[in-house]
């Protein structure tokens, strides 16, 4: 072999580097991919990218993988006649034949009955162009999968702070000096939670893992406190209560920023009971939480609130003069409501000693107290007082799925919100900081349609897909008030479903209930596997049929660049390309990767051709808007306005010369405006130039107290950020809760819940945190199903996306159900054996691994490792197949039949997020005489057209082969 | 003489396997490659990794620590796979201390491995020669790149920075300092291999609350004590002569 010293690896090929953004999971990290002769020879992260600074996860250095996966589909294909939907059996045809079936069908839908269209899709990154076109459309039939993933994590707090964790908000880990994780699994996020991590370790601060589990980030943990599955709530509201009995809590920061001091009307026969006493003043026109509300001043008595010189109580119970109204502060109300919430309490529930209980409290309290930062930082505030310091207690935390994934995961994470603001940590340093566009207003300004007049033929959808709903007007529901999506979003099922229900989309397409749809568009969402709960049932449906012969679901389009098991019940095909292969824009109008610092968003730019016939989504969405003649996609001729994706996103301003687009880098007709401006035609070019990316720096004056910062709020109001200047107050007390019981209650005019569901608002509607028991555990028998279980997901795989990777299948080829060696003697069963997990819905074979990392009465497995045979590119025996497994078969996607409906979805009843985390199960040991083989098992899945043939025994991937050989090196001379 | 090697920090180490693949994404398209996968595709996958995470428990519930352990070749300072090698592939580099096997004169006898006491070595089962971790030879040692890049791709990848790389023979590297300050140790003393790689331990940090910091003056439910106008009655100065 040659020395390797005296070579350069970029002698070895004709070598070419190209910028451009992850997507190997959702994180959206720049990096550097290097071709060598044009195969992706490495992808490294970008060291000048502020996501990632350089550094790059197992999945990210395994893009090479995704690229060359012999599961990768390749052409457009059609269901052959007379084949059986769920077989796979596709023939190829050509774009312009599928451009026309999609066409004709869809022009149809729309010309008569636009919401039996319905499009909903997975972790896509592109909600900003999907959202218009289902709007442009005129469906209402549209949501991402934010229902199944985390939306409690988001409404919980955007409806309590204005942000939320992740891509809105997230720990400032660089000046914290006690973290508590709680209910976080290994990503969510990945590399810049484990950048900051890592520093602040190395800094000296304190680091408390709150989970049932103990993998991943909690590993590193100084502490790891074990919690039962579904009691956080009960945790959380017991460190309340001790922070609020030993006077831990920031008083100022209260007062001034929440609206603890608000006054609350305390008469329950009063209309208005639990709404706050508004006075009448100038009010800004169409903002929703308005100023017009009164504190108690110590000397005066009522006063309005920020009141120069106020000294209000935060406790006590007044009556104002003159009217006879009893009034208490919302902080009063808090403490009644957490006054019974005693860590003794929460012990019996959590699992948690109450002494350890108080000393998290304790610790969280005091350091909050005693370790207080200030940055010589002047701002002011909305109300005119100028601050010559910012003051921040270093205390934060980070929550996810943990939290989310429970049906009383919003009011859990509503106590979290309020602990988060008793300790005075909402966008200071070493607290919680928001990231652009948040903080929003509470809730954000964009509304659903409100009622079946909003859906129109040959018309836009009067309203957003998707939505924040602020009062009980808000909700889509028809005169009886009955849901009008086909998910039952935003009706009084689930009034927040701000992610809408794409886990009941199926069942309830399948039903007809609400009503039948004719076109179910999935675009990368693997519904017919690990996407849906209920799996075996939802792929029976997915091809069931009507007495007539037709399928219940009648027409199925999947796009996906995969072979997955949902791409089998697809009538039509759509191959996407990966993310290597296409532009992509991260918009400020959807999720962009916003810094602490400021608003960034970023792009994806092509370094590799397209394989085979692929063709990205958007371009097919282009394509279609032009074809169907959607108004913002066609010029007042009707000709189609815009070439492809990267033209639209160059050219596309959210409203004729709004100035506002996709990007908010280098507009302006020569690129010098940012944020507005008119379109720049050499945008594209100007990001590629800059690392994929564009990042406002804001002023320091301006990075800190955003939700109450003047200078910040009119920089984003004047910058199209938010409709409103106004000081977005902490929601301590939940008003909008409040409205949605009254009305339930039949105090409030306006919409009115259906009689079978008054019960359930009225209890979940809760304008204070609250604890209760999963719904599911009440409805079903604990005793004989003791046991929770979970899934967490591994940080080398995201969802279903990997086990085709041949790198990654090989860190985790299959998954085993990690069980507590206590629970396991118990059952009479131990490590490697096969075992028959069972819950009320279904049951699994799987095989059992001992581990002391889980508290005994959860057991758990890695997410979405197990396939169905033969797909993904994998062969039919494949370890994935028959020793991985899928949890998702124990999973209901409804509740058992109850007071509230025999088909209520099973989820959490404000905002409809997937309870898949309530699931209870028991377990007991295989017989020896069963197959060796997870259970259930399907027929195996075929390869379809277009799909490379099966790869040989070896692989040994070398980019530009031509190149190695004539290096003479590196291969074996023999 | 320069003696290059990892220093691994345990107490940021989560286990992600960034190292892993990116150590495979760079070394099988590079001097050292391919990196062949057996059955990649098809039931019992088995391809060459210089890098591999091992991920253990400690201690019974809930006294868990699950501890996350990459392992790659330690590049010894005396290498037991060396001087076992009947064909000489298997050498140290005078220069820089890295241990390398030129597969040119390989033959597969896999002395080496055995040898090993770490069990590091990776035999390239398609092409028959031993594989090991190279420390990137072909980055750190590669001038047209940027000196900030001439490390290890695992070292870069590292989203924690639990990876540290330099010359353990420099005292005043970044990875002599993190031994002798960190508490840096070694695998395996004992089989006198004195192993260039070393890992750095688990620290805790703890906050210590003291009684009297939750008795304070400055208490913020005093602020809630309303002052009463109370009517007193009668004083000692109403009746006092």
């Amino acid at each position: 072999m040659l020395d390797p010293v005296t070579h350069s690896d970029r002698d070895l090929g004709r070598e070419e580097v190209k910028n451009t953004t992850c997507y190997m999971c959702a994180c959206r990290c720049g990096i550097r991919v290097t071709l060598r002769d044009g195969d992706v020879r490495h992808i490294e992260g970008n060291p000048e990218h502020p996501h990632n600074k350089g550094v790059i996860c197992a999945k990210g250095a395994s893009g090479i993988m995704k690229q060359y996966s012999p599961a990768r589909l390749t052409k457009p294909l059609l269901r052959k006649k007379n084949a059986v939907r769920g077989e796979a059996d596709f023939e190829e045809i050509s774009w312009d034949r599928a451009f026309q079936i999609m066409e004709e069908r869809l022009s149809h839908l729309r010309e008569t009955d636009p919401k039996k269209f319905a499009l909903f899709t997975g972790r896509d990154q592109m909600q900003a162009l999907t959202g218009m076109f289902a709007k442009q459309f005129g469906t209402p039939n549209y949501s991402a999968h934010g229902g199944f993933c985390s939306v409690n994590m988001a409404a919980g707090l955007i409806y309590t702070i204005g942000g939320s964790f992740w891509e809105f908000g997230g720990p400032d880990l660089d000046r914290s000096k006690l973290f508590v994780m709680i209910g976080t699994a290994e990503d969510h996020d990945s590399n810049p939670m484990k950048i900051h991590l890592s520093k602040f370790k190395r800094n000296g601060g304190r680091f408390i893992s709150i989970n049932p589990v103990r993998t991943g980030y909690s590993a590193i943990a100084d502490e790891w406190v074990p919690i039962k599955p579904g009691t956080d709530g009960a945790l959380l509201l017991a460190i309340n209560h001790e922070i609020i009995k030993q006077g831990l809590y920031d008083r100022e920061f209260l007062t001034q920023y929440s609206n603890a001091a608000e006054l609350v009307v305390n008469d329950p026969a009063s209309d208005d009971f639990g709404l706050f006493h508004r006075v009448e003043m100038h009010i800004e026109e169409g903002c929703f939480d308005p100023e017009n509300k009164i504190w108690w001043d110590r000397e005066i008595g009522p006063i309005g609130t920020h009141t120069p010189g106020a000294d209000p109580l935060l406790l006590g119970e007044f009556e104002l003069p003159d009217e006879n109204i009893r009034v208490k502060p919302a902080f009063q109300l808090l403490k009644d409501r957490i006054d019974e919430y005693t860590p003794e309490w929460a012990q019996a529930i959590t699992g948690i000693p109450a002494d350890t209980i108080r000393r998290l409290a304790h610790e969280m309290g005091v350091t909050a107290r005693d370790q207080r930062i200030e940055l010589p930082i002047a701002w002011e505030d909305c109300w005119g007082n100028k601050h010559n310091s910012v003051k921040g207690n270093p205390v934060s935390f980070h929550a996810m799925r943990g939290l989310a994934a429970h049906s009383n995961g919003f009011q859990t994470i509503r106590a979290l919100g309020i602990l988060m603001t008793l300790l005075g940590t909402i966008d200071t340093p070493g607290g919680f900081r928001h990231k652009a566009p948040f903080p929003r207003p509470i809730p954000p300004c964009p509304k659903p349609p409100k009622g079946p007049e909003d859906v129109q033929p040959m018309t836009p959808l009067n309203g957003m897909p998707l939505g924040w709903p602020a009062d009980p007007d808000d909700l889509f529901v028809d005169d009886e008030g009955e849901p009008v999506r086909i998910d039952k979003a935003f009706s009084w099922e689930h009034p927040l479903s701000v992610h809408g229900l794409m886990h009941n989309v199926i069942t309830n397409a399948w039903r007809g209930d609400p009503y039948k749809i004719d076109t179910l568009l999935l675009f990368m969402a693997n519904m017919a596997w690990n996407s849906s709960m209920n799996t075996e049932k939802v792929r029976e449906m997915l091809s069931d049929k009507d007495e007539d012969g037709e399928y219940k679901i009648p027409f199925i389009i999947v796009c996906d660049a995969f072979q997955s098991e949902t791409v089998a019940y697809a009538d039509l095909v759509l191959p996407d390309t990966t993310y290597l292969e296409r532009h992509d824009a991260m918009s400020l109008l959807d999720r962009p990767i916003s810094q602490f610092s400021g608003p960034v968003d970023s792009v994806r730019i092509p370094v590799v051709a397209p394989k085979g016939e692929c063709k990205p989504f958007q371009e097919v969405l282009v394509e279609m808007g032009g074809r169907l003649g959607l108004p913002a996609f066609v010029n007042e001729d009707g000709s189609r306005k815009y070439r492809d994706y990267p033209d639209l996103i160059t050219n596309f301003e959210t409203a004729p010369g709004s100035g506002i687009g996709f990007l908010s880098g280098w507009r302006g007709k020569d690129g010098t405006k940012s944020m507005k401006g008119e379109p720049n035609p050499r945008q594209w070019e100007m990001y590629a130039k800059h690392n994929c990316l564009f990042h406002y720096e804001l002023p320091k004056s301006y990075q800190y107290m955003r939700n109450w910062n003047k200078g910040y709020l009119e920089w984003a109001r004047a910058h199209g950020m938010t409709r409103y200047a106004e000081p977005i107050t902490l929601h301590l007390y939940s008003e909008v809760l409040q409205k949605f019981r009254l009305a339930a209650q039949g105090k409030r005019q306006g919409k009115q819940p259906p009689d079978r569901l008054r019960k359930r608002v009225d209890t979940y509607f809760d304008p204070l945190p609250f604890y209760y028991q999963p719904i599911e555990d009440r409805l079903i028998d604990t005793h004989k199903y003791p046991l929770h279980a979970l899934t967490q997901r591994p940080m080398a795989m995201y969802h279903s996306w990997d086990s085709q990777n041949a790198w990654l299948r090989q860190i985790h080829l299959y998954n085993y159900m990690f069980i507590n060696p206590k629970t396991a003697d118990a059952g009479g069963y131990g490590d490697g054996d096969w075992i028959w997990v069972e819950s009320p819905h279904g049951k699994v074979r799987c095989m059992c691994r001992l581990s002391n990392a889980v508290e005994p009465g959860t057991v758990w497995t890695w997410n979405a490792i197990g396939k169905a045979s033969g797909a993904w590119g994998l062969s039919d025996n494949a370890n994935e197949s028959q020793k991985g497994f899928l949890l998702n078969h124990l999973i209901s996607e409804e509740l058992p039949p109850c007071e509230a409906g025999s088909h209520i979805s099973n989820s959490d009843p404000i905002t409809g997020q997937a309870a898949w985390f309530d699931v209870r199960v028991r377990i007991y040991k295989a017989d020896d005489s069963e197959p060796k083989v997870t259970y259930p098992q399907f027929k195996p899945m075929r390869k379809v057209p277009g799909q490379d043939s099966k790869r040989g025994k070896w692989q040994a991937y070398f980019a530009g082969m031509l190149g190695r050989k004539k290096a003479g090196f590196g291969e074996k001379s023999k | 003489m320069t003696q290059l090697a990892l220093v691994i920090d345990l107490n940021v180490c989560v286990g992600c396997h960034a190292c892993v693949t990116s150590c495979k994404e760079w070394n099988t398209s590079g001097w050292a490659g391919p990196m062949v996968d057996h059955n990649p595709y098809d039931a019992d996958p088995n391809g060459t990794f210089f890098n591999r995470v091992q991920t253990f428990e400690v201690g019974e519930y809930p006294a868990t620590e699950t501890v996350h352990f990459p392992k790659s070749c330690l590049h010894c300072e005396d290498p037991p796979c060396v001087p076992v090698c009947p064909t000489g592939a298997s050498y140290k580099r005078e220069d820089n201390g890295v241990v390398l096997v030129d597969y040119d004169k390989c033959i597969g006898c896999k002395y080496c491995s055995w040898s090993c006491p770490y069990g590091v070595r990776e035999l390239d089962e398609q092409e028959k020669v031993m594989k090991k971790c190279t420390l990137c030879i072909d980055r750190i040692t590669d001038k047209s790149k940027p000196e900030s890049e001439r490390k290890p791709a695992c070292v870069l990848a590292c989203p924690t920075s639990a990876r540290l790389f330099g010359d353990v023979h420099d005292p005043d590297s970044e990875v002599s300092l993190a031994i002798r300050e960190e508490g840096g140790y070694q695998l395996m003393p004992e089989w006198g291999t004195n192993p260039a790689n070393h890992y750095l331990p688990r620290r805790k940090t703890r906050i210590k609350i003291h009684e009297d910091e939750l008795q304070r003056v400055d208490n913020p439910l005093h602020e809630e004590e309303r002052e009463e106008t109370v009517s007193v009655g009668a004083s000692i100065d109403d009746v006092a002569f």
